[in-house]
C-alpha cells in the first residue's frame, strides 16, 4: 500500500534559512530520508518551489493557463513523499516524524495505481 | 422456534460477532464484510424457511457470508489486488474459530477500527452502534435524530474510507494504546452522555443509547481488565445510570440531584458500580473516568443532598481539575466548595471563570451562580443569574427546569 504525504507550512513559520535551527532541520530530514531508506518505505520524494504554482484547465478544447494554486489555502505545499506502508497507522507514523509537523500541516492519503517509467 | 424468530434473535445477538469474524478475514474491509454479511441473512431468510434452522445459526451465517465474500472477490479486480491469496486459491477454506474468546477478541479489534482517530467524531459514534452493537440504521437515525439515508451515506463513508486509507483491524500496539483506548472511552461516554443529557430534541433521555454504551463498557472492562480507566468508565456509567428513573418527571421534565427521590435509584447498579470502581482503585488511583466515578460513588452513597460529604467532593473536583481542566469541572468544584465552605467562597470561584468572555456565556456558570447566591440570601442577584442562564440555554426540558427553580427561589424569598 503506498501513501502520498504532502506537507505544507504557514508561510514565516519554521526555522530561517542561514540559522543553526535550519541547520538542525536540514539534519533531522536527512536522518528521516535514511530511515525511510532503510525500512523499505521510500518509494520516492521531492520538494516543490513553492511559490511557481501554476493550474491548467481545459475547457472544450481551450486550454486555460492560470498563475497559482487551485485553491487558495495559507498554507504552502513545499515537499510530498511516496511511501510504502502496511496501513494507515504506519504512514501516519512516518507522517509524524517529518520535521515539518511541528510547525505545518502533513496530509496523509491513499494511492490508487502508481504509474511508473 | 420459527425460521423467522430465529433469524430474528440470530440478528439481534449473533451478527456483530459474524462480521468482526468476517472483517478479520477481510484485512479490515468492513465495507465488503458488511456486504456480505447482509447477503448470508437474505440467504438464511430463503434456506432456514426451507430446510429449517441450523444447529449454529451463527457458524451458518460465517460460512455463508465467506462464500460470498470469496465469489466477490473473484469477481472483483480491484478487491482481489488487496487479497490476492484469497481470490487466487478457491480452496481457501474458513476453519471456524467460533469459539467465545476469539469472537470477543475481533469484536475488540473491531471496536478500536470503528474508533480510529482518522475518522469523523460523528462517524466512529454511528460505525460503533452498527458494527459493534448491531443496531439498524433505522435505530441509529433516531438515536442521532438524523434521516435514514443521511445516517447511510454517513455509515458508507467511513467505510470507504477504512477500506481504502487501511485503517487496521487490531487492537493498537503497545505505543499507540493508551492513545486510542482513550479514544474508544471517548466514544462509549459520548454514546452514553448523548442518550442520557439528550442536547437535542423532545425527550430529555433516550434509555436505548444508554444500555448500549453501558454493554461496551462492560465488554472493554471484560476484555481490558487491567487497565484502570475501561473499569473507571465502567463504574461511571453504572453510577450515573443508577440515578435514570429518578432523573425525569412524569412529565417529562428533569429533576436535579438534589431534588431527587433517592428510593428510585437503583441499588443494583449502584453495588455494581462501587465494586467495579474499588477495582479499579486497586489498579491506579488518577484517571479522569475513575475521579468522576468515584464522585458519583460519594453522591450514591450519600443518604439525602444534605449528608453529602461535600469536603470529599470538592477534594474530587480538585483532582478533577488537574487530570483534565474545563470550565464545567470548576463550576461543580466550585457549587462542593460553595457546600463544604459556604456560598461565598463558591461564588468566588465563578467570578474568576465568568472573567473569560466565552465562558460567560455557559449556562451552567450562571445557574450554579443563581443556586449560590440564593443560599447566600442574595434574592436579587440569584433571580438575575437565573435569567441569564435561562437566556443561554438550549434544551426544553433544561430550560423548564431553571424556570421552575427560579419560581421556586422568588416564592422561597417572599416566605
Amino acid at each position: 500500500m503506498q501513501y502520498l504525504i504532502m506537507l505544507h507550512f504557514p508561510p514565516g513559520q519554521g526555522p530561517q534559512e542561514g540559522t543553526p535551527e535550519f541547520d538542525a532541520e536540514m539534519d533531522r530530514w536527512g536522518e528521516l530520508n535514511a530511515a525511510l531508506r532503510e525500512a523499505g518505505a521510500m518509494v520516492v520524494a521531492s520538494g516543490l518551489h513553492p511559490e511557481a504554482v501554476t493550474t491548467v484547465r481545459s475547457q472544450g478544447g481551450d486550454v486555460i493557463v492560470t498563475d497559482g494554486p487551485y485553491a487558495e489555502t495559507k498554507e504552502i505545499l513545499f515537499s510530498f513523499y511516496v511511501v510504502e506502508a502496511p496501513d494507515l497507522d504506519a504512514a501516519t507514523a512516518w507522517a509524524a516524524k517529518m520535521p515539518s509537523a511541528g510547525y505545518g500541516s502533513v496530509e496523509v492519503r491513499p494511492m490508487i495505481g502508481l504509474e511508473r517509467a | 422456534m420459527s425460521a423467522a424468530g430465529a433469524l430474528e434473535q440470530a440478528y439481534r445477538d449473533e451478527r456483530a460477532a459474524v462480521l468482526a469474524t468476517i472483517t478479520r478475514r477481510l484485512d479490515g474491509d468492513l465495507a465488503l464484510a458488511e456486504d456480505v454479511v447482509q447477503d448470508a441473512f437474505v440467504a438464511a431468510a430463503v434456506e432456514w424457511d426451507r430446510r429449517g434452522v441450523p444447529d449454529r445459526p451463527g457458524a451458518w451465517l460465517t460460512t455463508a457470508a465467506w462464500r460470498k465474500a470469496l465469489d466477490r472477490l473473484r469477481h472483483d479486480r480491484v478487491a482481489a489486488a488487496r487479497a490476492p491469496e484469497l481470490a487466487q486459491d478457491p480452496s481457501y477454506e474458513l476453519e471456524l474459530d467460533f469459539d467465545r474468546s476469539s469472537l470477543e477478541d475481533d469484536q475488540l479489534r473491531m471496536l478500536f477500527m470503528c474508533c480510529h482517530p482518522a475518522l469523523a467524531a460523528e462517524a466512529r459514534m454511528a460505525l460503533t452502534l452498527r458494527s459493534v452493537a448491531g443496531l439498524t440504521v433505522p435505530e441509529i437515525a433516531r438515536a442521532f435524530l438524523s434521516s435514514e439515508s443521511a445516517m447511510e451515506r454517513r455509515l458508507v463513508r467511513a467505510r470507504r474510507k477504512i477500506a481504502d486509507a487501511r485503517i487496521p483491524f487490531r487492537v493498537p500496539p503497545d505505543e499507540l494504546l493508551t492513545q486510542r483506548l482513550a479514544g474508544v472511552l471517548r466514544v462509549v461516554y459520548l454514546l452514553y452522555t448523548e442518550g442520557h443529557v439528550a442536547t437535542q430534541g423532545p425527550v430529555p433521555v433516550r434509555g436505548d443509547l444508554c444500555e448500549e454504551a453501558i454493554r461496551l463498557a462492560r465488554l472493554l472492562a471484560r476484555l481490558m481488565p487491567d487497565e484502570a480507566e475501561t473499569l473507571g468508565l465502567l463504574a461511571l456509567l453504572l453510577l450515573t445510570d443508577a440515578r435514570r428513573a429518578a432523573r425525569v418527571r412524569a412529565d417529562g421534565s428533569l429533576v436535579s440531584l438534589d431534588e431527587q427521590d433517592r428510593a428510585l435509584w437503583d441499588a443494583g447498579r449502584i453495588d455494581e458500580g462501587v465494586q467495579v470502581l474499588a477495582r479499579a482503585l486497586r489498579l491506579v488511583r488518577a484517571g479522569s473516568y475513575i475521579v468522576q466515578a468515584t464522585i458519583a460513588a460519594v453522591h450514591a452513597q450519600a443518604p439525602t443532598w444534605a449528608a453529602t460529604d461535600w469536603r470529599q467532593i470538592s477534594g474530587l473536583y480538585a483532582e478533577l481539575e488537574q487530570i483534565d481542566p474545563s470550565p464545567v469541572v470548576t463550576i461543580n468544584r466550585a457549587v462542593a466548595v460553595g457546600f463544604a465552605e459556604g456560598p461565598q467562597a463558591g461564588l468566588a470561584m465563578l467570578d474568576g471563570l465568568g472573567a473569560d468572555p466565552r465562558i460567560d456565556r455557559y449556562q451552567p456558570l450562571h445557574a450554579a451562580r443563581a443556586e449560590l447566591r440564593r443560599r447566600a440570601g442574595d434574592q436579587a442577584g440569584a433571580d438575575a443569574a437565573y435569567a441569564d442562564a435561562i437566556a443561554l440555554s438550549g434544551n426544553d426540558a433544561e430550560r423548564a427546569a431553571l424556570e421552575r427553580r427560579r419560581r421556586d427561589a422568588a416564592a422561597g424569598a417572599r416566605a
